[in-house]
């Protein structure tokens, strides 16, 4: 069989035009679906970024909540319920907000705010630059160092700018796992800083971050949350409820859903009909190869093969090409928010070989259908 | 000289279409092929030269009678026993020579030895002996379209015997060449590639290569008219 494949190998890669133009098709098609599903999860997993960020293990909202900064804030009972709940360990509020720094050189730049509950810190981040407890110093932020650092001046420790009107001072430079979908800075103080700062609302707790003694505790926490009329989720689920929102009930997922259909589809036109127009030009000779005494299945072993070969090589070159650019863009870019998963790698690779399969399909149909006694008729 | 029965045909019928549409195109159709024969089948356009070859050789099924080779009707073999028997045992020149463009010739004509399971560099290594028969060693490595008419028959040539098969089979093989070089082709075929242990059929229109013919089966609307062995005067 290694022979006979390696002949369809041969057929395929000598007829160089067709062969630069299926793989062209799909190369293409496989790139165009990479960067969409991986733009799509970049955005996905820096809208949870906070989330990651913070890292607690369970998290009370507001079921109405779908992402982090756009928070409903809970009453404070709540935390006193939470924490006399069976299995927590301990409750602590958390605080995001959005407020207006004005930088030396006299611009505006919006920022986040994260207010840590000032007794544990719990959710701080890990620091580069300075001492965690220089947070308690007046007027003291630290400013995390991700892709929109620089818009705050690449400020270093000592640092002074103005938040709300409001002096404000670099005590520290934190490194977080994810950075901000909105392009905005982070910094992160007391939650009695922050709300000194940013003009609040009655009930002031974003979210309660919870530790629960073990694991196995979740599932009664959650249920005791919800009796309450709130919702307790993992980091996990938290993560994943912000993903589907975005999917779901921005539009985003259905538009990226659809340029994948379409890059789908443009790959599919390509190399179907440059692969259709292969078999048929091919046609007389596969029946040559039957009357010679070629059977059926090996012929279709020939052409399942080729149409393989060249989809896992343009596979490879879309794959190839779209990290490249990739890394090309973060180089220009820091924002740029695309990440490669093995979730989008296998998207592509299933659609290309559906690709595969269809064009495949058409050519083994022909091949089939042609009767050596044809090519006596001429 | 007792002389072995290559292939032998017994009542061979064959029709296209139904009722008012049905065409005969081969009718109550008999006869032998001998070892160390070469057997021409002429006769005019439409006369079932073609028709008559595809079914001897294992590519159309007939509509009734049988076709005998080694003491076995292969129109009674499973379709896999019946590629068997194609690559085995039967040889094919096409009028087109149907080589692959893409392929060189030394891989043209190795195409019978991969499918019958050869490795490559063996299949290749024997193509290049089959192509040193029909002079054509020094132009292996060249794909079939730098070669000349002949040469592209003599490629095909070499790929039909290739697999050593006792009947080769040639459809019209002078008829994409000029008269001197189809003449030296059939020259060639009798002197070199016709044996004791093989029958050579031809199914041509040129009356040029009569001179060459063992036997000559004339037909019309699908009938043998005639059959003349070696009586055959120029």
């Amino acid at each position: 069989m290694f022979g006979i494949l390696k002949v369809a190998l041969k057929l395929l890669v000598n007829d160089k035009g067709k062969f630069s133009a299926l793989l062209m098709g799909i190369t293409f098609a496989v790139f165009l679906m990479v960067m969409m599903t991986s733009m799509f999860s970049g955005i996905l997993a820096r809208a949870a970024s906070s989330v990651v960020n913070v890292g607690a293990k369970v998290w009370v909202l507001d079921p109405a909540v779908n992402n982090v900064s756009n928070s409903i804030p809970l009453p404070d009972y709540v935390l006193n319920s939470v924490r006399s709940i069976k299995g927590v360990e301990y409750a602590e509020p958390i605080y995001f907000g959005a407020a207006l720094a004005k930088l030396d050189n006299g611009t505006f730049q919006a920022v986040s705010i994260i207010g840590l509950d000032d007794g544990t810190l719990y959710g701080r981040p890990e620091l580069t630059e300075g001492n965690i407890e220089n947070i308690y110093a007046e007027n003291a932020f630290i400013v995390v160092q991700d892709a929109e650092f620089n818009k705050l001046g690449n400020p270093k420790i000592g640092t002074e700018f103005e938040i709300n009107d409001h002096r404000g001072r670099v005590v520290g430079i934190a490194k977080v796992a994810a950075s901000s979908l909105f392009g905005v800075p982070t910094l992160y103080t007391t939650y009695n800083r922050a709300l000194t700062y940013i003009p609040t609302t009655r009930f002031t707790n974003s979210f309660l971050l919870v530790e629960p003694k073990s694991d196995k505790d979740i599932p009664f926490i959650q249920h005791e949350v919800q009796r309450m009329g709130y919702q307790a989720l993992t980091n996990d689920q938290f993560i994943q409820k912000i993903s589907d929102f975005y999917k779901y009930q921005t539009g985003m997922g259905i538009n990226v859903l659809l340029m994948t259909i379409i890059s789908f589809i443009v790959g599919l036109s390509i190399s179907g009909q440059t692969f259709y127009t292969f078999i048929l030009e091919n046609l007389e000779k596969f029946g040559a190869l039957k009357a010679i005494g070629a059977k059926g299945r090996e012929l279709v072993s020939m052409i399942l093969f080729q149409a393989t070969f060249t989809s896992l090589l343009g596979y490879g070159f879309g794959v190839g090409l779209a990290t490249s650019l990739m890394i090309l863009a973060r180089l220009k870019l820091p924002d740029y928010a695309a990440q490669v998963t093995f979730y989008n790698l296998g998207l592509a690779f299933f659609m290309v070989m559906i690709i595969a399969g269809i064009s495949s399909y058409i050519g083994i149909r022909k091949v089939l259908q042609i009767q050596p006694f044809d090519i006596f008729r001429g | 000289m007792l002389r072995k029965v290559a292939i032998k045909a017994i009542g061979l019928n064959k029709w296209f279409g139904e009722d008012e549409t049905k065409t005969l195109a081969v009718s109550d159709v008999s006869f032998e092929a001998y070892h160390g024969e070469m057997l021409y089948i002429v006769g005019p356009s439409g006369s079932g030269k073609t028709t008559l070859l595809s079914i001897i050789s294992g590519l159309l099924k007939p509509n009734s009678g049988k076709v005998i080779v080694e003491s076995r009707n292969i129109w009674e073999m499973p379709p896999d026993d019946i590629a068997n028997f194609r690559l085995n045992k039967i040889g094919f020149v096409f009028q087109d020579f149907h080589l692959f463009p893409k392929l060189t010739t030394a891989e043209n004509v190795a195409i019978p030895l991969i499918l019958k399971r050869l490795n490559w560099d063996e299949a290749i290594k024997t193509a290049i002996d089959y192509l040193n028969i029909v002079g054509l060693k020094n132009k292996a490595d060249l794909p079939p379209l730098k070669l000349s008419g002949g040469e592209q028959q003599r490629v095909a040539i070499a790929r039909a015997i290739a697999a050593k098969p006792e009947i080769l089979i040639l459809d019209e093989p002078t008829a994409s060449l000029d008269g001197d070089t189809g003449r030296k082709i059939i020259e060639f075929v009798k002197q070199n590639v016709l044996n004791e242990t093989r029958c050579i059929i031809i199914v041509t229109h040129d009356s040029r290569i009569y001179e060459y013919a063992d036997a000559i089966m004339s037909m019309e609307d699908g009938k043998i008219i005639k059959i003349q062995r070696n009586t055959y005067e120029k």
